[in-house]
């Protein structure tokens, strides 16, 4: 199909075949390059904080001081998606904290279902030029989270503002809401017990 | 009669001196077989064209359907349901199945008319593109009648509304759009191949006419973004059958990414329906100011540059999504850039009508409209290019208007003028002056009468996308909707000029048109099947 | 002179009509907050440049389309090409472009002020309603549509704020700082009221904000601006902006009657109690997908009259309303209805349109099962 029109000269028709090859070679690329945007959009959402994403992995503590001159309040908020019969609740509805101060804020998860389910946290955070100064140094949001029928169970959040946080950010919101796990729920009942023995 | 000159002795370069679309080839299947196999460009541009129209007709009736329902305030005719699916199809089907496949029929026609090349460089290749279009909207319409119906989240599905809660039939939707992709994607191959490779001896790329010109940049757009289209379904097919989270917040995935990712393709989209209409234009204002087109060199550049800025531009439809600072000031500078090269083409056609010998033929008229009515859309363009007041602009009927005025009086109006003014190359014949000049009258009325008013209820309050509205809305609605009626009766006038001509009617020469440049007009009127099967040589006009 | 004396006239009169229809609905509000009329006079600087370039091109277009008319003998000129014109033409408009950008940058940035707020309010969009959540003052309520599906039907005559009313309004105080929060149940809503210059997008899993902070009392009515499904049409917004006194009254009492409704919580019910108040919950909140009769709309929308797998599972019941279902239209109400409200709506649920299951879901029940 892609064979060029006989009538042609040679030299038009090896033309056409290195144009069509040079399409394809575009084509391909530029698929690829579409799914390749997605990991490229996490990385670029975490340098630039757009779209009030944080970084999905723990980050070390930064021992460069506290700036005892600034005191920022951070503000909790936890939400429920639908289809998971957990509730997620936090200790405090805000923190004053100076740029600098590691903070630890508990958050309770409980499983009000007669089942035992997974779920997780996803984290958004705004202003969206304060995400990439908010560092976590131990979050639950992190991991999938399982709990059995009932339980209920407690999880601090570790955090630091970096010292650099933009001096006109007073209010650092950060949200939680829980989603189940699809497909985790029924299919990881067997392994219940090796989980439970390697949590606790 | 400015229609009717004196034919001009111009070199025929056609193989057959007679005959014309009608001529069987000796060796070729007869009746619709023949259709079904042709690899000649004329017919596969024909196919094309004739595709385009009822697209725009069945898109068209899904409008009427809309501006029905929005006659009057109040739940009338249609369930919220089914005009959600209404608007998307009208969206789908105008963009993909109507304006495109038009601007493709007419790049198979006149491209090689106007490069001197015997046919395009793909034949095979150019039958197949055409015949995907049929089956993927086929699949496409069959949608409206499946459980759950059709797509109902607009025509750029913004995720989870088209993943999480879509109707069952998304599925289909996706595949059809692969298929009507991949067909875009094999049309482009192939006119790139045939600009690049069979340009008659002596034409260089700056000899050439700025219809090749548009498309060829076009082409190279449609290489770049209808991947990447590909790739955004496949991630909402994934999304929505396997379980993957692109776009689902409870998965760790994120909506927005859609938003980035749909209009990273869809930016450049909207200039892949302009691109080639600013080429139509650019033939017939010369033509019919019988003065060479002004600035030729900076019209290439121009249409280079938007190519390029479309690029960079995609996060101006997302103002609103929550983007920070540097973002919100990053995309409008750069959108209010384009306002430069499309600005630079405005003035290029205004300076070739400036001491011109102009006349008023039915190509021209709708030349000329394009050209006001397109820079009315181009003004509201850069209003919401600013940022803060896109605040309130967005997702309004002025964003409606906006993107009405630059493809309904913009891509449609070129497809029409283009239509009028190579019918006597296509036909042998000139179509019927009064009926044509009452298809434009009754169309500029229409659509003015439909878009204008849009303006109004959107920075009155009026969001886009709703079946009803409130009552301070109703004035401008009863206006929009008696225009669109108007525009789309004027519309059967349209196929009357068209099915005319083809019957019959005022003979035209190959020279049909008295000042026309390009080496389309050089073959006999109706141009044989065959054409430039030897190379005609290319004589630059003398400066 | 007198040609031009006449093009002047009628130059002024029509950008005096284009000003007095302005004035009248036709244009974008001038609004009640420092930031929606420097949106405006944005909006009017472009809109008279564009108006001003559209007379300088249109003119020269409709000047040669008349003056240079094959019919009337114009011979055509031979010029096509002149690189000062050309780069006069990219330049000016360039000029121009950053005169609009200087403005519009300084009016984007005092959007994007982020400095401490005196209330906060989270704003969440659902499929198709609004929550407010006043952040730490206990006070949180659903929006939803006020006008009756009877006006919408055509069976009963408009009302003035046909389709922008609300069962219960957004207050807000003037003079003070508001900063929303916006985020999502389901599908992403955007939260636009003119008046406020606010719209944005409520995007589920993330968090957007934006601020007011409003200059006038007044009654400022919105929609919802992005495409979320059927009733998209259907989640207006309305905003109460009151005094500063008046609004913590109202705060007073709006936490007043909250804790005042939670002490219902321990009483028991009666059946025709519930029946009541739950048909009130299920009118405002339920029927815009499961219908006046609870025949719902399917697949997408579950029948609930005569729906024996919900009426043999009671269990089930109150897990799908307090929980919802997920990747399907069905929210969880636990954070949206109070228990007294949830009690009720499944009771009724389970007893109208024919569905006898004569059981009744009591407020405690639902409190227990949501406690800690």
């Amino acid at each position: 199909m892609t064979t060029p029109d006989p009538q042609l000269s040679r030299e038009s028709r090896s033309g056409v075949r290195r144009t069509v090859w040079r399409s394809v070679a575009a084509l391909v690329g530029m698929f690829a390059f579409a799914f390749a945007l997605v990991p490229l959009y996490d990385v670029f959402c975490q340098v630039t904080g757009l779209n009030g994403k944080v970084s999905n992995s723990a980050q070390a503590v930064m021992h460069d001081g506290v700036d005892q001159s600034r005191l920022v309040t951070v503000q909790f908020i936890t939400r429920s998606g639908s289809g998971l019969h957990w509730q997620l609740g936090v200790e405090t509805r805000q923190v004053r904290v100076h740029p600098g101060q590691p903070t630890e804020v508990g958050f309770t998860f409980d499983n009000q279902g007669s089942e035992a389910s997974w779920g997780r946290a996803v984290p958004s955070v705004s202003p969206s030029q304060a995400s990439q100064h908010l560092r976590k140094i131990s979050c639950f949001c992190f991991d999938e989270q399982r709990l059995a029928a009932g339980e209920r169970r407690e999880i601090p959040l570790v955090f630091q503002l970096s010292r650099d946080l933009p001096s006109d950010v007073n209010t650092v919101t950060l949200v939680y809401t829980l989603y189940p796990v699809e497909g985790r729920e029924a299919s990881q009942q067997a392994n219940t017990r090796s989980l439970q023995g390697e949590e606790a | 009669m400015a229609t009717n000159p004196a034919p001009k002795p111009v070199p025929q370069h056609a193989s057959t001196a007679a005959g014309g679309l009608a001529e069987a080839h000796p060796e070729r299947p007869s009746g619709l077989l023949r259709w079904l196999l042709t690899t000649n460009h004329k017919e596969i541009g024909t196919l094309y064209l004739i595709f385009s129209l009822t697209m725009f007709f069945i898109g068209g009736v899904f409008a009427m359907v809309v501006r029905a329902e929005l006659f009057q305030p109040g739940l009338q005719l249609v369930q919220p349901e089914f005009f959600n699916q209404m608007t998307t199809m009208h969206g789908l089907i105008m963009v993909f199945g109507a304006v495109m496949p038009a601007f493709v029929g007419l790049a198979n026609w006149m491209v090689p008319l106007q490069i001197g090349a015997p046919d395009m460089a793909l034949p095979r290749l150019n039958n197949f593109s055409f015949w995907l279009l049929p089956v993927a909207f086929t699949l496409l319409l069959s949608t409206l009648l499946m459980p759950g119906g059709g797509p109902n989240f607009g025509w750029t599905f913004y995720a989870p509304l088209s993943t999480t809660y879509a109707p069952p039939s998304t599925t289909f939707f996706i595949l059809s759009l692969h298929i009507a992709g991949i067909s875009s994607i094999l049309g482009a191959i192939n006119i790139i191949a045939t600009i690049l490779n069979l340009r008659a001896p002596g034409m260089r790329m700056m000899d050439m006419p700025l219809f090749v010109w548009t498309w060829l940049i076009t082409a190279f757009l449609l290489i770049a973004v209808m991947p990447v289209l590909a790739g955004v379904v496949t991630m909402m097919l994934m999304d929505i059958n396997f379980g993957t989270s692109f776009f689902n917040a409870a998965g760790g995935g994120d909506p927005v990414l859609f938003q980035h990712l749909f209009w990273f393709f869809g930016h450049p989209e909207v200039y892949i329906m302009i691109l080639p209409a600013f080429g139509i234009v650019s033939a017939i204002i010369p033509t019919f100011a019988r003065k060479r087109l002004f600035g030729y060199a900076s019209m290439v550049y121009a249409t280079a540059a938007i190519a390029i800025l479309s690029f960079l531009v995609w996060a101006h439809h997302m103002f609103v999504v929550g983007l920070p600072l540097v973002a919100e000031l990053f995309f409008m500078y750069c959108t209010m850039l384009i306002a430069v090269p499309t600005g630079v083409k405005v003035f290029n056609w205004i300076t070739t009508l400036f001491r011109g010998s102009i006349s008023f033929e039915p190509p021209m008229l709708f030349a000329l409209a394009f050209v006001v009515l397109f820079t009315i859309g181009g003004f509201s363009g850069l209003m919401l290019a600013i940022a803060p007041a896109d605040f309130q602009y967005h997702d309004t009927y002025f964003v409606v208007a906006h993107f009405h005025y630059v493809l309904v009086p913009g891509a449609v109006f070129a497809i029409m003028a283009g239509v009028y003014y190579w019918l006597p190359k296509w036909t042998g014949h000139y179509p019927h002056e009064r009926l044509a000049q009452w298809h434009f009258w009754l169309s500029v009325v229409g659509v003015n009468l439909t878009f204008f008013p849009m303006h109004f209820s959107g920075l009155a309050g009026m969001p886009r996308r709703i079946p009803d509205y409130a009552l301070q809305f109703a004035d401008f609605n009863l206006v929009s909707s008696l225009g669109a009626f108007l525009f789309g009766a004027s519309q059967l006038l349209f196929v009357a000029v068209v099915v005319l001509c083809v019957r019959g009617g005022r003979q035209a020469p190959a020279q049909a048109w008295e000042h026309a440049e390009d080496l389309e007009w050089s073959v006999p009127s109706p141009a044989p099947l065959h054409t430039f099967e030897t190379p005609p040589t290319f004589e630059r006009p003398a400066h | 002179m007198r040609t031009l004396l006449v093009w002047l006239a009628g130059g002024l009169s029509l950008a005096g009509s284009i000003q007095v229809a302005m004035a009248n609905g036709w244009n974008m509000p001038v609004g009640v907050t420092e930031l929606s009329g420097n949106i405006h006079s944005l909006h009017m600087t472009i809109f008279w440049i564009c108006v001003a370039i559209g007379v300088v091109v249109f003119g020269v277009m409709f000047y040669s389309l008349f003056r240079y008319r094959h019919a009337k003998g114009a011979k055509a000129a031979n010029f096509h090409e002149n690189i000062v014109v050309e780069v006069v033409w990219t330049a000016i408009p360039l000029l121009i472009l950053i005169g609009m950008a200087v403005p519009a940058t300084a009016t984007l940035k005092q959007m994007y002020d982020a400095s401490e707020a005196d209330l906060d309010i989270l704003v969440t969009g659902q499929q198709w309603r609004w929550r407010y959540d006043y952040l730490g003052e206990d006070v949180a309520f659903t929006s939803n549509l006020g006008t009756p599906r009877a006006q919408i039907r055509g069976e009963e005559a408009f009302g003035e704020n046909y389709l922008l009313e609300v069962d219960e309004p957004l207050v807000v105080p003037v003079n003070r700082k508001v900063r929303f929060l916006f985020t999502s149940d389901d599908v992403i809503h955007s939260w636009w009221v003119p008046d406020l210059a606010v719209k944005q997008d409520s995007v589920p899993g993330f968090i957007n904000e934006n601020w007011v902070r409003i200059d006038e009392p007044g009654v400022y009515r919105g929609q919802c601006a992005e495409l979320c499904g059927k009733d998209h049409a259907f989640m207006p917004i309305v905003v109460h902006a009151m005094e500063e006194e008046a609004f913590d009254t109202w705060l007073a009492d709006r936490r007043a009657a909250a804790s005042q409704e939670a002490q219902g919580i321990d009483r028991e019910w009666a059946m025709d109690e519930l029946m009541e108040r739950g048909e009130q919950v299920y009118t405002a909140v339920c029927v815009s997908c499961h219908q006046e009769d609870g025949s719902g709309n399917p697949p997408a929308f579950p029948a609930l009259a005569g729906n024996q797998a919900l009426l043999d599972d009671r269990d089930r019941h109150i897990d799908t309303v307090v929980d919802g279902v997920s990747g399907a239209a069905m929210p969880a109400f636990r954070s949206t209805l109070n228990p007294v409200e949830i009690a009720a709506v499944i009771t009724y649920e389970r007893n109208a349109w024919g569905n006898d299951s004569g059981d009744s879901v009591q407020p405690s029940e639902i409190a227990e099962r949501l406690s800690d």
